[in-house]
């Protein structure tokens, strides 16, 4: 596919990674050369300088026979104006902008064809948002990913000692919990994959991803681990795009305390936000964070833009008693050396959103994808089409289909109701599935089994 | 003394703008058949013109551009000198009265404060009553944004001024563009809820003479009365219950009921914070105290106590001061209580006296604020308001401004004291003159009027209702050396 990336920001360079991998011909334009550089260097792509809102750029970079646009530069309104072009001269088929400011989100009717022609706007900050939100809501889980517009849940997390299920083979889980309907999808131990089967006994310290319908993962968490306290305390650090969203979400709910160090962006988050406490002070302040009662926080979330203050912080507040530590953490060397050790969760933005953008780059249809265990594995929700003759997988049991080896089919979704995927599980037309994909490589494979064969058309 | 010329040019401009209001008492002759009023009155009104005119056309040719101060200066000529030439039409009519006294009256009524030192009301003649009345309803929106409406010439000073004479702490939301445009709306919606206000009263029992003067005083938030029991007299607990409807509309602020007439919305008055705290504050209070009258057996029965509480506390919370019963009878916590809402709850920018509810907000929320700081010094808790941050120089006017009126209340009922009057009484005329209220206690108590006091007391309430109705900074400014400095 040959797919056309304005910006080589945060954003635009994690999707240009990850779609070169995938054998897309990629150009990336953006207005600073030095970044393109880099990028070039690092991958096999082609780039362009240029004012990504001006015609004469789209058209040095091929937008004539582009097959998808993403506009994710800085500006919402470049990345309008850059949509409008694509539709109006150049025919370019899709068309993905990122949108922040919330007042063109609140206007739908601004992306339909008659105005600005994006057929899917994004906005990465509330993805995190959401993201950790459910995190907060469920302090046990390590990720809770929604599938299905909410309908199922994808929940990993840690295996404690305590817990009921620990020590014991996973069919003990029907035996013990008859009515609800759940599902271990994959178990990591020490980083190598399991593939579950009946037999598997859990350990304590294994990491497990389940599947469930989201009424159920209270439920099923309590099989894995020592429930906590619900959450009620919540501190977050740094009061940008991310903070000021999360205090926004959060704070009818949870007693929240946003730390922000520029004084101005203090007077403006105040100014905004109802029933957030404001302090002007540095995340890595410790006397502040005893003045603020830190120890009593249920999670403390690290959500400046600079990884170092991030982690520190999230340091020093788990020091200081801390239940559950979250730190945002931008460069990838660095959330492999944290994760799992004093920080509870460290929080990659790459790839808690690439998720959303990948779903509308993959062949098939596929509705919703999520990054796993840092981009190593992924869950994908397909949206099987067709019929018998037509489908590879219509009309026929889980137990028969020829999935590769790691990908597990968790769930089905069947108009509202939520079908656990067991060996005598039926497809059929317009079922939502939810595929595990232990490594990444097959996820070709897997989109390939769910296409439509040609004779459809 | 060029800025004096200033001053005066445009001064002259607006008496003679001024004049023409005496023209609603000569119609009220002339349909009463009272030729000698009428020409009482047109001879008034001939004075006030010419006086104006005369000034207009001395100054014309050394005029200045009106500027900030020239504002505030004009803003208090104004303010003294229409209600003098108001008396005229009173002195000429009622025998025996004095200036002092007169001079009380039409400050009385134009500053909407609605204390009279004049007794047999009901006896007065019809245009008298009317003129008394809309001097209440011209000065309840304010008799220079009635000029600003009308008067686009006023230019660049028209906001100043607007700003200066209209009640609250921040004026600078404006509705249109224009000033003048503003201030006409302001009133176009004035005068469409009084003309409702005297039709409802008339359907409610009143002859046209009484709902007319009654929309009037009503909903400059005044309480003149045409009698000298006051609402009372008529024995209507429907008239009372209009009043109490008419006077919480007029307890609003005017522009929110622009908004929600334009915006043909009810919304509109959900998101002004002060309205809601005012309504909230008066109608809890009236359930309040009709519980208090009905427990301490003031009154056998709930409703009959409902019915006189809810009337008294309106009528004295929003600063009119009409009185259905002698509430002083009451025990004394209910007039207190009465006396307290009339300082705190009106709204800026409505007809009502006081600190204003706006102001009343921001200090409980800046006391609230103390707190907070003190648990979290590192905080930054702006002040907000109905969602809207209110800047820290405001927050810091206001509580200059509660200074200034709490010393003022003081060394004027000081000013009383020493005259001889008791404290009781010196303390509420004080009260309820710079909230512009009215019916104070003891003395000066509802049952009762000012014409008890002396010259000397009755000056001093003059000069209250004067600073309480624009609101103590404009007049005090005055006073101060650095405004006559170059």
């Amino acid at each position: 596919m040959k797919i056309l990336i304005l910006g080589a920001g945060q954003v635009g360079s994690t999707v240009a990674e990850n779609l070169v991998g995938e054998a897309n011909d990629i150009t990336v334009v953006d207005s600073d050369g030095e970044k393109l550089v880099q990028l070039q260097d690092r991958l096999d792509l082609r780039t362009v300088v240029g004012n990504a809102a001006h015609p004469s750029t789209l058209e040095q970079a091929g937008i004539g026979d582009a097959d998808m646009l993403l506009a994710v530069t800085q500006s919402d309104e470049v990345n309008l104006v850059a949509c409008k072009l694509a539709a109006s001269l150049y025919n370019t088929p899709t068309r993905i902008a990122r949108i922040r400011t919330v007042d063109y989100l609140k206007r739908e009717e601004l992306f339909n064809t008659d105005n600005f022609c994006v057929d899917f706007s994004i906005c990465p900050e509330q993805i995190l948002t959401d993201y950790i939100t459910k995190l907060i809501e469920f302090p046990e889980a390590l990720q809770v990913l929604e599938f299905a517009d909410g309908k199922v849940s994808l929940v990993a997390v840690k295996a404690f000692e305590g817990g009921p299920l620990v020590g014991k083979p996973l069919s003990f889980l029907r035996t013990h919990m008859p009515q609800v309907e759940a599902r271990v999808a994959a178990i990591f131990r020490q980083d190598r994959a399991i593939i579950p089967e009946g037999s598997t006994v859990v350990h304590a310290g294994d990491e497990i991803f389940f599947i469930a319908a989201s009424d159920n993962i209270r439920r099923v968490l309590k099989e894995m681990r020592r429930m906590d306290k619900p959450t009620k305390r919540v501190m977050i650090v740094g009061g940008g795009n991310i903070g000021r969203r999360l205090a926004k979400a959060l704070e009818s709910d949870y007693n929240v305390k946003l730390i922000e160090f520029n004084k101005k962006s203090c007077q403006k988050l105040a100014g905004e936000l109802t029933n957030t406490l404001v302090l002007n002070g540095d995340g890595t302040d410790e006397k502040l964070m005893q003045q603020e009662n830190v120890k009593e926080v249920d999670v403390f979330c690290a959500l400046t833009n600079d990884d170092e203050n991030n982690i520190m912080s999230s340091l020093l507040a788990k020091q200081a008693g801390a239940r559950k530590v979250i730190a945002l953490i931008n460069r990838s060397a660095y959330v492999d050396l944290v994760q799992g050790g004093k920080i509870d969760i460290a929080l990659s933005p790459a790839h808690v959103t690439i998720g959303s953008l990948l779903a509308y780059v993959r062949q098939g249809d596929v509705a919703e994808v999520h990054s796993l265990r840092r981009g190593a594995a992924e869950a994908l929700e397909l949206v099987v089409h067709g019929d018998r003759d037509s489908s590879r997988v219509i009309g026929r049991l889980i137990g028969e289909i020829d999935l590769p080896k790691g990908a597990t089919i968790g769930a089905l979704v069947r108009g509202n109701e939520v079908i656990m995927g067991h060996h005598d599980t039926v497809i059929e037309a317009e079922d939502h599935v939810i595929v595990f994909v232990v490594d990444k490589k097959m996820v070709k494979k897997v989109e390939k089994l769910f296409q439509v064969s040609l004779g459809f058309f | 003394m060029r800025r004096l010329f200033t001053v005066f040019h445009a001064l002259g401009l607006m008496l003679v703008v001024f004049s023409f209001a005496y023209l609603l008492p000569v119609i009220t002759g002339l349909i009463y058949s009272d030729y000698i009023l009428v020409w009482d009155f047109l001879l008034t009104m001939l004075w006030t013109f010419s006086a104006g005119a005369l000034m207009w056309l001395l100054t014309k040719r050394r005029k200045g551009e009106l500027s900030i101060r020239h504002g505030y200066l004009l803003v208090v000529a104004m303010w003294t000198a229409m209600p003098a030439f108001a008396t005229l039409p009173l002195l000429m009519m009622i025998p025996n009265l004095s200036f002092t006294d007169a001079y009380f009256e039409t400050m009385s009524g134009m500053t909407t404060t609605g204390a009279t030192v004049l007794t047999g009301l009901d006896n007065l003649p019809p245009a008298i009553n009317v003129w008394r009345h809309q001097l209440n309803w011209m000065g309840g929106l304010g008799i220079i944004v009635l000029a600003v409406a009308v008067l686009p010439l006023l230019g660049i000073g028209g906001r100043q001024l607007f700003k200066a004479e209209t009640p609250g702490p921040m004026k600078d939301t404006a509705l249109t563009p224009r000033i003048a445009e503003t201030a006409r709306n302001l009133w176009i919606v004035y005068l469409a809820i009084t003309l409702l206000c005297i039709v409802t009263l008339k359907w409610a029992g009143m002859s046209w003479l009484d709902a007319v003067c009654h929309a009037f005083s009503a909903m400059g938030l005044g309480g003149f009365s045409t009698h000298d029991s006051s609402v009372g007299w008529f024995q209507s607990p429907l008239i009372e219950f209009v009043m109490i409807v008419f006077m919480l509309f007029a307890v609003i602020n005017f522009a929110t009921h622009f908004l929600a007439w334009r915006g043909r919305s009810l919304k509109v008055y959900a998101r002004d914070a002060e309205a809601v705290a005012s309504l909230w504050l008066i109608i809890g209070s009236c359930f309040a105290i009709a519980l208090f009258l009905w427990w301490q057996d003031t009154y056998p029965e709930y409703l009959t106590a409902l019915r006189h509480a809810s009337f008294n506390v309106v009528s004295i919370a929003t600063s009119s001061g009409y009185a259905s019963v002698d509430y002083a009878q009451w025990p004394i916590f209910a007039p207190l209580w009465m006396m307290f809402l009339t300082a705190i709850a009106a709204s800026s920018g409505s007809t009502g006296g006081g600190i204003k509810m706006i102001r009343t907000l921001v200090l409980v929320k800046q006391a609230g604020r103390e707190f907070i700081q003190l648990l979290h010094p590192a905080v930054v808790n702006p002040m907000k308001i109905g969602g809207h941050v209110v800047a820290n120089n405001i927050v810091f006017a206001v509580l200059g401004f509660i200074f200034l009126y709490f010393m003022s209340i003081m060394t004027l009922t000081f000013a009383l004291l020493i005259s001889g009057l008791d404290f009781i009484s010196a303390f509420t005329a004080i009260l309820a003159s710079i909230n512009n209220c009215g019916p104070g206690l003891g003395v000066v108590g509802p049952a009762s009027n000012y014409q008890g006091l002396t010259d000397f007391q009755t000056w001093v309430c003059t000069l209250a209702m004067l600073i309480g109705r624009l609101e103590i900074f404009t007049v005090l400014i005055l006073f101060t050396p650095a405004f006559w400095r170059r």
